[in-house]
């Protein structure tokens, strides 16, 4: 067991774990920020997508003693009012079924269009390859990320 | 306070406390034959609609919610009927009342159908009573007011009044004897796109789902399971486990007892396994690691078991670790030999001596795992004299029975609150790990909450079984297709209807079936058996329009105009007309005949869950890969009541389709499943999503069908058949990706 300060949407918040707990752990048990999903533990499916100093992350891989000290942003710390562009356009475009990976497709298209504001099709499909979604909701995830990267 | 009941339309009206109308009405929805017959006398009533005074609407919906939307287009159908405004109005999802609920269910795409009446007669009868309430303020007659809105208007005399303002005296009007509906054209709600109510809480992370539940003092707990099918725990050496930090307990869980009769959806993976409970997940999935269990093959056992209708049977449960190459092999074999006839029709041995040409294929598909993104879980707090549990599932009517047994606790005082699903494609109706939750709970003397890893969660599935069929066609000399036989099986299910097309609208036409057990565990999985069938079998009738010479659809369409003119034999449990009405609209949709020339086309169309589809799939060819350009689908689910989310189901269910065809596939050696995870569980991914789907919906006035599964089987078809245009090789084995592969592609 160690301590330590996490930076975790904008809030420094400490934790007593075992310095290799995955930090989707540390989030999801240990703070009560559930938004983070379990969905592989093997980096294989997005779900648990979250931004470490802004880019797009599989806290399931990443233990929390790398995480200290860096800037860590969940699907509750995206936005303050829910409002991130990435969010209106999932929500304008009824994106979700069941919902369960969305908030790992949705942290990492924001983050894709941070980097690139303006992803052609085969971009987008490259950046998302690495989140499932199987209720099959790709058509609208693609036209939602294009959607906020016009907005 | 008043309280008016009315028996034969199951709804009762009551004053809100603190004021305002609450209207509890029944969901009849239950496909259940209850033999108990104790309820029989009781108005069962599952679903609420509350007018506050201040003119906001709740609406409880009381089916849970895994993504088909249930939660939304349920309660617009009584909000239209009602004439509120729908941004007054708020949805929440029911708890499951043990006392009264008849069916909360997902399963074979039957919430809007079944629920359609009643959910009209609800918000009916409360605009009714608002109706008339006004009138007695106003001293009108009731048949001079209208409505608009969620307000009631006398016209002749220019006033008005909102529902808010009237609820409280509509709680002491009579309801209604006979209600009238509203017709089509006046629906307001009804065929319009509404968005998700629980958008905004999906989009911003809230705790939705069984796995984000918590509670204070709760651990957590997860199982050790045998690796294999065929094995059962011997014992186990958890010394090292208890030491690791956070743990708390580690003890065998017998899942459900020998001598316990088993209804319909207790099936159970395994009949015990390790229990590992700590303070937090990745502590206890450390200890399960140093768990060290010795297992042993079980012996050949039967189970005693209800069936949907609650006919009891014996279950046999072979012993021996399987393979698929033995599966192959068995396969191989009953498709050798003759199954049960199911139907025959006309003289189909004649028929095929004196053909002209006879085509005969043999199609197969492996396993599956449902592979929700949300892993099997729940959440149970058990103690002496009651359970409160909290999580996914999509039966929980059958669930508090087998809880009830399980845990010696009367029915009256188990409690299952249901989240919302990350996905349920069946898998969730087996809750075998609800009883486990709840069985780790008791013995805790805490709230726990069961989370599957996702390796337990592939291998310890109840899974989409394998499947086989083998058809012939007989054509005689001027192409006309006259003898038909399908022979179809699988381990443990045979996948096999034999009342559907084309039976019907062939003159000599033959069914058979077979099966062999199988210590796998199988259980519905999305269209359960139309999952293969209703590909396999439009891949065939394709290449029986091939050999005849006739345009696919065409083909497709003479047969039904002879089913619908003509039918042979009875039973035919499909509508020609409906049938041949997707096809000919998806032949002027996809502008069929004048395509794309880069792209090659396959068509498809199946009934299933009282609705029709049709798909023409366009894929194109780049360094020898496939791609899925656009689908274009027509659907015949009757009345639409949420366009754009019933668009949204299809296009999943498209995705879906194309992705366990081309990739799924879940194997067995020494029955281990060979595959554990996503990297050895292929799953489509976004750039293997079709680029465009367009979905047209026939538009009658026939009651609303299902639609989360419909839209599934065909489309293994169209794929296929596209594929064939494709490479020129037509394609028998699922996943296809391995036969492309094979063949060289």
């Amino acid at each position: 067991m160690a301590t330590f300060t996490l930076k975790i949407n904008g809030t420094e918040r400490q934790v007593d774990v075992d310095p290799s707990t995955p930090i989707l752990w540390v989030l999801r048990d240990h703070l009560k920020l559930t938004g983070t999903k379990y969905g592989c533990g093997i980096a294989q499916c997005g779900a648990c997508t979250i931004h470490l100093n802004g880019n797009a992350v599989r806290s399931c891989q990443l233990p929390v003693s790398a995480a200290a000290d860096n800037e860590i942003t969940t699907i509750e710390g995206l936005s303050e009012n829910g409002d991130h562009p990435v969010q209106q356009a999932w929500l304008e475009l009824d994106v979700p079924q069941c919902g369960y990976c969305q908030a790992g497709q949705i942290m990492n298209a924001a983050a894709l269009l941070e980097r690139n504001p303006s992803p052609s099709d085969e971009d987008i499909e490259s950046a998302m390859n690495g989140n499932i979604c199987r209720c099959g909701t790709y058509i609208r995830i693609k036209k939602a990320i294009k959607k906020a990267a016009n907005a | 306070m008043k309280t008016s009941v009315n028996r034969r339309s199951f709804l009762k009206a009551s004053l809100l406390s603190g004021g305002g109308l609450l209207l509890s009405f029944s969901v009849p929805a239950s496909m259940l034959n209850r033999k108990s017959g104790s309820k029989a006398e009781t108005v069962e009533l599952n679903a609420y609609l509350k007018i506050h005074p201040d003119g906001k609407i709740t609406i409880i919906s009381p089916n849970p919610e895994g993504g088909q939307n249930v939660k939304t287009s349920m309660p617009m159908i009584v909000a239209d009927e009602l004439d509120a405004y729908w941004e007054d109005v708020t949805v929440e999802q029911a708890p499951l009342d043990t006392d009264s609920f008849t069916r909360q269910f997902i399963g074979g795409s039957q919430a809007i159908r079944r629920g359609w009446t009643s959910l009209r007669e609800a918000g009916a009868t409360a605009r009714y009573m608002l109706m008339a309430a006004a009138a007695r303020g106003w001293n009108v007659p009731v048949n001079e007011l209208s409505t608009n809105s969620g307000k009631v208007l006398h016209t002749a005399s220019n006033q008005s009044v909102t529902y808010g303002e009237l609820a409280s005296a509509a709680a002491n009007i009579e309801i209604p004897e006979k209600i009238q509906l509203k017709k089509q054209n006046e629906f307001t709600l009804i065929g319009t796109s509404r968005r998700n109510v629980d958008g905004k809480k999906i989009v911003t992370g809230q705790p939705l789902f069984g796995i984000d539940v918590t509670a204070k003092g709760m651990l957590i707990a997860m199982i050790v399971h045998p690796p294999s099918f065929g094995l059962t725990l011997k014992s186990f050496d958890d010394a090292a486990a208890r030491e690791m930090p956070g743990i708390k307990d580690v003890f065998p869980v017998n899942v459900m007892k020998e001598d316990y009769q088993r209804q319909h959806f207790d099936t159970c993976t395994f009949q015990e396994v390790i229990a590992v409970v700590g303070e937090s997940t990745w502590e206890v999935m450390q200890a399960k690691k140093a768990i060290k269990a010795e297992w042993q093959p079980f012996e050949s056992h039967s189970i005693r078991r209800q069936s949907f209708f609650g006919d009891e049977f014996t279950e046999d449960i072979p012993a021996g670790r399987e393979n698929t190459s033995d599966h192959n092999a068995t396969i191989t074999s009953m498709a050798s030999q003759k199954g049960t006839i199911v139907r025959s029709d006309g003289d189909p041995e004649y028929a095929f001596k004196n053909a002209a040409k006879v085509i005969e294929r043999s199609y197969s598909a492996p396993f599956l795992a449902h592979n929700c993104m949300e892993p099997m879980n729940f959440f149970a707090h058990v103690t002496d004299d009651k359970a409160e549990l909290k999580g996914p599932l999509q039966k929980p009517e059958f669930t508090e029975r087998t809880l009830s047994e399980r845990l010696k606790i009367p029915l009256e005082k188990i409690d299952i609150e249901m989240t919302r699903l990350g996905g349920g494609y069946g898998r969730r109706s087996y809750a075998h790990w609800l009883v486990e939750a709840a069985v780790i709970s008791q013995r805790m003397k805490a709230p726990v909450k069961l989370i599957y890893s996702r390796e337990d969660d592939m291998t310890s599935g109840i899974y989409r079984p394998a499947y086989h069929a083998t058809y012939r066609a007989g054509l005689d000399e001027n192409n006309n297709l006259i003898a038909f036989h399908v022979k179809a099986g699988g381990i443990p299910e045979s996948p096999l209807y034999a009342n559907r097309f084309p039976a019907g609208a062939v003159d000599n036409y033959l069914a058979e079936t077979w099966s062999e057990n199988s210590n796998i565990t199988i259980g519905s999985f999305r269209a359960p058996r139309s999952n293969f069938i209703g590909g396999v079998e439009q891949s065939f009738l394709d290449e029986v329009a091939e050999a005849a010479g006739k345009d696919p659809i065409e083909f497709r369409l003479e047969l039904l105009e002879r089913a619908g003119r003509d039918p042979v034999g009875k039973d035919n449990d499909y509508d020609p007309q409906r049938y041949a009405g997707v096809l000919e609209l998806v032949r002027d949709k996809s502008n069929w005949g004048r395509e794309n020339h880069n792209y090659h086309r396959g068509v498809a169309a199946y009934y299933c869950h009282n609705s029709y589809v049709a798909h023409v799939l366009d894929l194109s060819v780049k360094d020898g890969k496939p791609q899925v350009e656009q689908v274009c689908t027509t659907v015949d689910c009757g009345i639409v009541i949420n366009p754009d989310a019933a668009t949204n189901l299809a296009e999943g269910a498209i995705v879906d389709g194309i992705g366990c065809a081309m990739f799924g596939r879940l194997t067995f050696t020494n029955g281990t499943p060979q595959q554990d995870n996503f990297d050895s569980y292929r799953m489509i991914r976004i750039g293997e999503a079709p680029k465009k789907i367009d979905v047209h919906f026939v538009l009658n006035d026939i009651d609303p069908t299902g639609m989360g599964e419909p839209p599934f089987p065909p489309v293994m078809g169209a794929l296929a058949n596209a594929l064939y245009k494709s490479t020129g090789k037509r394609l028998y084995h699922q996943p296809y990706i391995t036969e492309l592969e094979n063949k060289g592609t």
